[in-house]
């Protein structure tokens, strides 16, 4: 099918983060235009782009952007989801790195057509460099004009502000984001109210994902249409796929969804040392495993959740068969324990008594009826804790035994690191190769 | 003790239709599907949820399923809508499996140690483990663990391996009190409650979290491990501490009592008392009284039998010949007090009788006579609730009525009240209040009242602090007509709305009735079986008017009973009194300074052991029953009775039935009252650059009588600072963390200076707190001018 540079065209160019470089290939020609429009008008392009949420949900951005309340008196807000944690995950960082003017940009379009004279896009604490970069574009943004009082004499006002948090994976979560800037302890809030109604500061907010906000000014500069004929019915438009882990070249793959992780692992040159893939993970380590006979799937959302899983955050991980699936889970939900907040019994007990059985596991003195013990443990977070994050602990393990039971029964006789040294899998090791 | 009571039901009329459990219903809209389903008799289990809280769906134990929504769902935190179906453990297999999920989870990392643990035996985590844990476990691997206790404060501990962070702790601190000291720290399993260090969990409330913890990760150093709930025995109370009114559970095993806790009250305490009420009751066994002592020829105090005692008080009543006065406290039950009333007049023939043992003037008697004596329309609780505008006078929630002020801070949060305060500073309760304050100097209130706009149906809360004031009641009454707002006196003791109702005043008798008036007090000779001249005609002396008669050979013999000389408007002149009078009698629960002036001191009972009833600032009756009975000890009623037969006077009041009897045949005076007080403000004279006026009022929790012996509950105290404003400091040469003293012709306080905004020219200190008695000390009240210097180490 064949890639689609669309945020990544220019990322090659020295100096593809300045604001001159972006401007070189039409930037902010698409806020422009916006501001001609009628706010309604923006939301309509988008909406009729098709455009799905980037951050993992896949929700329509322009009918989210529709849910807000017009004429209500109250000040509007957009944030913006730039708190990319998720195991696996590295797209929107790489995004602002190289090219955080289509973010900003993006985010003056968004606000504009959701009546927001304030946005805040909060950045994840741990990535300075990046947050240096969007700083500075947003600086940049400001000494033109694109942002700030009367944005080029339309007598639209924005004022952008660029927050850190401070190393919580649940402040991905956009209720718990909220909080977090409003300077509380980040716990997901109960819904309803949603954001769009109470949101930030209890006032109509908008939260997207950083990705999403920068396909916009792509789509108001070419079109719906344009968009739309990338893509399929469902799953339209281009998408930053950030392939990681066994392969020859992980990266940042810029191509139409659709796309089948077959093609995406050519782009990236293939397994690594030549070595058989084991499993793969579409989008994070909150959606379910898949095996090499998925490999020609489609990357879209309905396509994968027909396989079982989901497109997620889009950055396929890649394992090879060195690695162990039991130490793998095991990590995944050692990360999950770590970042439950603690706010719902079911995750933050759950991940406690899920990583302590693995760990016997791990060690090889797990017990063979204690698989489906950590089976029902999964059952009993599922669909029953607070907010996503529970039900993305449940995930990786039923995911791991659909396909790997024998591997678990393995590990309550024998050490993990003696069937699979983990020498012998770290990305750079030339030891033992087969 | 987490169920919801009827009377909490939302007030929405609109009904909606929904099936829970197969069982059609209807309901207020707006009804959460927790509630609901208790109302049809089935108890979804729960431990974040609480009626008066504002739903989190923390826990999770609540789950339900619902038709069409593919997860289960928190009943705690969702509505039932128009056809909703919804089906709870008792039918659903999904939601039983998923509450079963959800107790596994809770007790894998808890520690199972309820043999010793406080709230084993009444412990919803225990009961619903019952019903929806498994019997055995399948947790394997090593709990979380924590070092316990955890201090909190002096008085509140926290076992963190025995929480399920289901914040009901925390949300209380926030959305009740108002005092967030304790948060949730860490996450995951690591969370856990805890305070900032040095911020001690110091609310006036914290006791009630204990009582709402649903499991035992919270108890009280006073009451940790001292009792099983099955060996207690739990009686419905009211408090003796303040006139709030609270209804309590008075928990005691062998006579003792062990700990006690909030009633649920919705028309008063709702579900909450403070720390005093729950926790301040070691006096109950502390220097308690409890043989007849009597003076003997030596004039040493010997220990006395009844009949003796009682014959030696009657004898020396009588050698008085009417020159005979009765103090009186303000914590005796509206019978005791009437009892008293009833005795100075028939017994004793005076009208000498005053039960204001605090700053109290004529002008503060006509007040009470006219206003708020036999007023049955007095403001409520709920009226405070659904109220848009209310004026505090000389009154300080927070520290003096904990209630009212509980129920204003819940008024204000749903954001339809608005709260004027007529004080010095804004203090930190009228902060949680987001009270406005009209900064005031103590003797300009009534000035300042007169000035503001008052919109009309305001609601007026005076404080007792307003007698100091002269003409602040007689403008604040003059206020309210004109602006036809309701106005209410709040006393701070418990007794003192029942001893005005009693007639426990030179001027009143029982019901409101002024003695000057004939029919009045025919009305009352009828019901006391003697003739209408048994009554004298002319009021009697006042508190003050008493003290000076005493010191002035005036008055032979006076009955002292209820109170502490130490709270007295001026103990000092108390003191020349006692001296002054051949002969005195002490009546009391507890030993104090004034017992080993008495010729004959009489023990009597304490609240726990007699039946009585309290009328709390609203007017309302709080009757309680005994709770104690093997004790023997007497009413006051009972002891004024036997000394009235050894006078020979046919006197009932036996039994508190007879009291409860006469009170009701004495019924409601229809006549006139008092005539309303028409007093002068006192301008408040030029003074010197060196010169300020004291304002002081009573911290809920401090030096008072009552809270003797708990030494848990004094750590929580507030420490004794005096408050500046900046330029008065400076014009004294002042400045924060400096000594300031104050001084007066009698004595001195020195406390530690904090600079605040505040109205010049005024010192605030507080008024029986640890390093300042302002009655012991300077003998001086609200108002005064004292003089400030900087204060030595």
């Amino acid at each position: 099918m064949g890639l689609t540079p669309v945020l990544t065209a220019h990322w090659d160019e020295p100096k593809s983060f300045d604001i001159e470089n972006y401007q070189k290939h039409a930037g902010y020609v698409a806020l422009t235009n916006s501001l001609k429009m009628t706010p309604d008008e923006v939301i309509g392009v988008v909406k009729d782009s098709g455009l799905r949420g980037r951050g993992g949900a896949g929700f329509p951005t322009g009918l989210k952007w529709s849910f807000v309340p017009q004429n209500d008196g109250k000040p509007h807000y957009l944030v913006v989801n730039a708190d990319e944690s998720e195991p696996g995950a590295c797209k929107d960082i790489p995004l602002m790195l190289a090219n955080p003017h289509s973010l900003v940009e993006g985010v003056a379009i968004a606000a504009y057509a959701i009546r927001a004279n304030h946005a805040f896009i909060y950045i994840r604490g741990e990535v300075p460099h990046a947050i240096r970069r969007v700083m500075n574009a947003v600086e940049q943004a400001y000494a033109q004009g694109l942002l700030g009082k009367n944005i080029k004499n339309s007598g639209f006002d924005l004022d952008v502000v660029v927050h850190t948090g401070a190393g919580a994976y649940i402040c991905g979560e956009e209720t718990a984001l909220l909080d977090s800037l409003e300077g509380r302890r980040g716990q997901p809030r109960l819904k309803p109210p949603f954001p769009a109604v109470a949101g930030l500061y209890a006032s109509p907010t908008v939260v997207n994902n950083a990705e999403t906000l920068a396909s916009v000014p792509s789509i108001i500069l070419n079109g719906a249409d344009w968009f739309k004929s990338m893509g399929t019915e469902k799953s339209p438009g281009f998408k930053l796929f950030a392939v990681s882990g066994h392969v020859k070249r992980p990266g940042i793959y810029e191509a139409a969804l659709g796309t089948p992780m077959s093609e995406l692992l050519d782009y990236a040159g293939g397994m690594k040392q030549g070595r058989d893939l084991k499993f793969w993970i579409p989008g994070g380590s909150s959606v379910p495993m898949l095996t090499p006979e998925h490999i020609d799937i489609p990357m879209t959302y309905e396509d994968l959740a027909a396989a079982g899983t989901m497109l997620g955050t889009g950055t396929p991980m890649m394992f090879d068969k060195t690695t162990s699936v039991v130490k793998a889970v095991s990590r995944w939900l050692e990360f999950y324990k770590h970042e439950s907040c603690g706010k719902c019994t079911p995750c933050r007990e759950g991940t406690y008594w899920i990583t302590g059985v693995l760990e016997k596991f791990e060690h090889g003195v797990g017990k063979e009826h204690e698989l489906e013990l950590i089976n029902d443990i999964c059952g009993q977070i599922a669909g029953r804790s607070f907010c996503a994050l529970g039900d993305a602990a449940a995930t990786p393990f039923p995911g791991a035994m659909k396909y790997f039971a024998s591997e678990f029964e393995e590990a309550t006789r024998k050490p993990v690191d003696v069937s699979f040294p983990p020498e012998r899998t770290k990305i750079f090791s030339t030891v033992g190769v087969m | 003790m987490t169920l919801t009571s009827d009377n909490k039901a939302t007030n929405t009329q609109e009904l909606i239709t929904a099936t829970i459990d197969g069982i059609q219903m209807q309901v207020p809209k707006g009804t959460l599907i927790i509630r609901a389903a208790e109302k049809m008799g089935t108890f979804v289990p729960r431990f974040c949820d609480h009626p008066s809280l504002a739903p989190v769906a923390a826990c999770r134990m609540c789950l339900v399923e619902i038709e069409g929504m593919p997860k289960p769902q928190p009943s705690c935190a969702i509505p039932l809508t128009e056809g909703m179906v919804v089906k709870t453990q008792m039918t659903s297999k999904v939601a039983e499996d998923a509450q079963a999920g959800v107790m596994e989870f809770l007790l894998i990392n808890h520690p199972l140690d309820c043999p010793v643990c406080d709230k084993g035996g009444e412990c919803p985590l225990q009961n619903q483990a019952m019903t929806a844990g498994r019997t055995e476990s399948r947790f394997e691997i090593e709990k979380r663990t924590f070092p316990k206790p955890l201090e909190l404060s002096t008085e509140i501990l926290l076992d963190r391996e025995r929480c399920v962070e289901c914040a009901r702790c925390t949300r209380f601190s926030e959305e009740i009190a108002g005092d967030p000291f304790i948060e949730l720290l860490e996450r995951g399993a690591k969370q856990q409650v805890g305070i900032a260090t040095d911020e001690p969990f110091n609310s006036y409330f914290s006791g009630n979290t204990v009582q709402i913890c649903p499991v035992g990760a919270l108890t009280s150093s006073a009451y940790r491990f001292r009792s099983r709930p099955f060996d207690l025995v739990s009686v419905k109370t009211t408090c003796e501490h303040c006139a709030a009114g609270c209804s309590l559970r008075t928990d005691y095993r062998r006579e003792t009592v062990m700990r006690r806790l909030a009633w649920e009250d919705p028309e008063v305490n709702e579900d909450w008392n403070c720390d005093k009420g729950r926790f301040a009751f070691g006096y109950l066994k502390t220097n308690r009284l409890t043989q007849p002592k009597v003076r003997n020829l030596d004039g040493n105090q010997i220990d006395a039998l009844w009949p003796d005692a009682v014959d030696i008080a009657a004898a020396g009543l009588a050698n008085a010949q009417g020159k005979v006065a009765v103090l009186l406290g303000g914590r005796l039950t509206l019978e005791d007090a009437y009892a008293y009333s009833k005795f100075a007049r028939v017994a004793l023939g005076t009208n000498n009788i005053d039960f204001r043992n605090r700053d109290h003037s004529e002008e503060e008697q006509q007040f009470l006579g006219s206003a708020v004596a036999g007023n049955h329309n007095s403001v409520t609780y709920k009226e405070l609730e659904n109220a848009q505008n209310v004026i505090l006078v000389s009154f300080e929630p927070e520290e003096e009525s904990p209630i009212i002020f509980l129920r204003l801070r819940k008024a204000m949060q749903k954001g339809n009240l608005k709260v004027t305060a007529i004080a010095p500073y804004l203090s930190k309760g009228l902060e949680k209040l987001n009270a406005e304050v009209v900064a005031t100097k103590p003797g300009e209130e009534g000035k300042v009242l007169s000035g503001i706009d008052i919109v009309e149906n305001s609601i007026i809360l005076i404080g007792e602090r307003a007698a100091a004031i002269p003409g602040l009641l007689s403008v604040a009454l003059e206020v309210s007509n004109k602006t036809q707002s309701k106005i209410s006196w709040i006393p701070r003791r418990a007794g003192e709305r029942g001893a005005l109702e009693a007639g426990a005043l030179p001027a009143l008798l029982p019901g409101a009735r002024p003695v000057a008036d004939a029919s009045a007090r025919s009305e009352v000779a009828k019901v006391w079986g003697v003739s209408n001249s048994k009554i004298p005609s002319e009021p009697g002396l006042d508190h003050s008017q008493i003290i000076k008669a005493a010191i002035n050979g005036e008055l032979k013999a006076l009955i002292i009973a209820g109170l502490d000389v130490l709270d007295a408007p001026d103990p000092k002149l108390f003191s020349e009194a006692i001296n002054a009078v051949d002969f005195v009698i002490t009546i009391g629960v507890q030993e104090n300074s004034l017992t080993r002036y008495a010729n004959v001191s009489l023990p009597v009972a304490p609240v726990t052991e007699k039946s009585g009833t309290f009328i709390n600032w609203e007017g309302r009756p709080r009757p309680f029953g005994k709770a104690i009975g093997s004790t023997n000890a007497l009413t006051d009623a009972r002891v004024l009775s036997m000394i009235a037969e050894s006078m020979d006077l046919d006197f009932g009041l036996q039994i508190i039935e007879d009291l409860r009897m006469e009170l009701s045949e004495l019924g409601i005076w229809n006549g006139s009252k008092l005539e309303k007080p028409q007093f002068e403000s006192k301008e408040i004279v030029d003074f010197k650059n060196d010169n300020v006026i004291l304002s002081t009022w009573h911290q809920l929790l401090d030096e008072g009588a009552m809270q003797v012996g708990e030494e848990h509950l004094a750590g929580t105290q507030k420490s004794s600072v005096a408050y500046l404003s900046e330029e008065t400091a400076k014009q004294n040469n002042l400045t924060t963390g400096d000594l300031v003293t104050v001084l007066n012709t009698r004595g001195s306080i020195t406390l530690p200076l904090e600079i605040i905004e505040m109205v010049n020219k005024v010192i605030w200190i507080p008024f029986n707190s640890k390093d300042s008695k302002v009655k012991q000390s300077l003998g001086a009240k609200e108002g005064d001018i004292m003089l400030i210097e900087k204060g030595k180490v």
